[in-house]
């Protein structure tokens, strides 16, 4: 009975998050045909160049993408003028996908580093800082796990995202002063000239362009879940409240022998679907 | 703002005075902890004396996660915190003010378990003002983003393991730039010192002004 109550309406997805999802298979699809069949190996780096269409594309992702739109929309929630749950749970969803990024990042780094500098991890300025970021924002998700009134808990999240990410460059410059041992920007370095070329820099720019998409398919999917998780809380809520209320106007006095839930204290509560006729 | 931000750093240190929980229950395990860095390393004494300046700052860390709880656990008895709301203190002052009182008590706490290094790990300081001036500016560090974080946490059922995991990662680059700048005034080398002054200034600059700015809002949560 109460599975009815609670199965949700839900309506389809929306026509333009499916698109997008398409797009997103589509030109990962290309991403990696290119990457993997299309392009030569590298001269001195042979297959293992293959990574450089992922990994950057992913940190672009994590790094930037995720947790500047997550600092972004905790800064218009806090702001009175643009307060609403929807930059709250922009910004959560947008946490949750750039911490699977940032994981990711540091996974493809480790499986480049180890054939590469014959380590799996090396004290290097830009490694640390991203796996101290990844554990800040894991604080975030796990701040927001705790249950509480949705204003508060998008209150409370929205300080801890822009007080973690104020830390973001503190952390960057502090740990940039050690030794490194992480190649320079490739793309973006400070003559702005590539060091890249041909179908190799194409693939790499396609893979920036998926794994964005990637990332903006994720946050609306994941979006809608914290919309549809919202509603069907409070669903639910008012549905177990109207099963007390249906409780009370049954019988609930004590009567002996009728299981557990008479004990000493005399109060049972069952639940209707026992009781009912 | 500063009138009642004295009027909450007070209250609080007067009532870790009567209480004596942070001297009898942190400043213990600061200490403790030194000896359990010992056991761990090993006592070569040229090994300790070179990981002294991170372990000095590793201790100071873990007392700022047990001071803010403390400073927080104060205020989760029976309507103090809406006592405080109502008063109509000013909330950047209650930030201040139990910041200060934070502050104050990991001034002590260093100045224990410098005392406490010296015998046991045998290292002298060499450069005493860059070590203050080090000093000073990590515990403003610490002690407001420990204040903030235990504010996010405070009231929660499990901010005992909540807020490790969201203050630590934040105070990762004081413990970085405070071990630095203390291994430079151990050993003398004044300039590589000095130059960690650039985090620890900033740091403690920005969580300064970032709590002033949102302790109001935080306050709200209830």
């Amino acid at each position: 009975m109460s599975d009815r109550a609670l199965a949700h309406p839900s309506a389809p997805r929306p026509p333009w998050l499916r698109i997008l999802g398409a797009a997103a298979l589509v030109s990962i699809a290309a991403t990696v045909w290119l990457g993997l069949w299309v392009t030569p190996p590298d001269r001195v780096q042979g297959n293992l160049v293959r990574l450089v269409y992922l990994h950057p594309p992913i940190a672009w992702v994590a790094l930037y993408l995720a947790f500047g739109l997550a600092a972004l929309s905790s800064l218009l929630y806090l702001w009175r003028r643009t307060r609403s749950l929807f930059w709250d749970r922009l910004a959560a969803a947008s946490v949750e996908v750039g911490v699977v990024f940032n994981a990711l990042t540091l996974a493809t780094g480790m499986l480049w580093g180890r054939p590469t500098w014959g380590v799996w991890w090396t004290w290097d300025a830009r490694l640390t800082s991203t796996a101290l970021l990844l554990v800040l924002f894991l604080g975030y998700l796990a701040l927001r796990r705790v249950p509480a009134d949705p204003e508060v808990r998008a209150r409370r999240c929205a300080v801890a995202a822009l007080v973690a990410f104020v830390d973001v460059p503190i952390v960057h410059f502090s740990v940039i002063w050690w030794q490194t041992l992480h190649q320079g920007a490739t793309v973006l370095n400070s003559n702005l000239s590539p060091t890249i070329h041909g179908s190799m820099a194409w693939t790499l720019l396609l893979g920036f362009v998926a794994l964005t998409l990637v990332f903006v398919w994720m946050v609306g999917v994941r979006y809608r879940i914290e919309v549809l998780a919202d509603r069907t809380g409070a669903e639910r809520l008012e549905v177990s409240l109207a099963e007390r209320w249906a409780e009370g106007d049954l019988d609930i006095a004590p009567s002996a022998g009728n299981g557990p839930g008479n004990g000493a204290d005399g109060t049972s509560l069952r639940p209707p679907s026992r009781v009912g006729p | 703002m500063w009138r009642d931000a004295l009027l909450v750093a007070g209250k609080d240190l007067r009532i870790e005075l009567r209480s004596r929980v942070a001297l009898w229950q942190v400043l213990p395990v600061a200490v403790l902890s030194l000896i359990l860095y010992a056991f761990a390393l090993g006592p070569v004494r040229h090994t300790l004396a070179s990981a002294a300046p991170g372990l000095f700052w590793l201790a100071v860390l873990f007392s700022t996660v047990l001071a803010t709880q403390r400073s927080f656990a104060i205020e989760a008895g029976e309507g103090t915190r809406d006592g405080l709301r109502v008063s109509g203190i000013d909330p950047a002052g209650v930030f201040l003010g139990k910041a200060a009182a934070v502050a104050a008590e990991l001034a002590v706490v260093q100045i224990v378990l410098w005392a406490a290094m010296t015998l046991l790990f045998g290292v002298h300081l060499r450069t005493a003002w860059l070590a203050l001036v080090a000093s000073l500016l990590a515990t403003i560090g610490l002690a407001t983003a420990g204040t903030l974080y235990g504010a996010l946490s405070a009231g929660l059922r499990v901010r005992e393991t909540l807020l490790p995991l969201l203050v630590l990662p934040v105070l990762a680059p004081v413990l970085l730039a405070a071990s630095r700048a203390w291994s430079g005034a151990l050993t003398g080398s004044v300039s590589s010192g000095v130059s960690w002054l650039r985090v620890l200034g900033p740091f403690a600059a920005v969580y300064l002004v970032i709590g002033i700015v949102l302790y109001g809002p935080l306050l709200e949560t209830g």
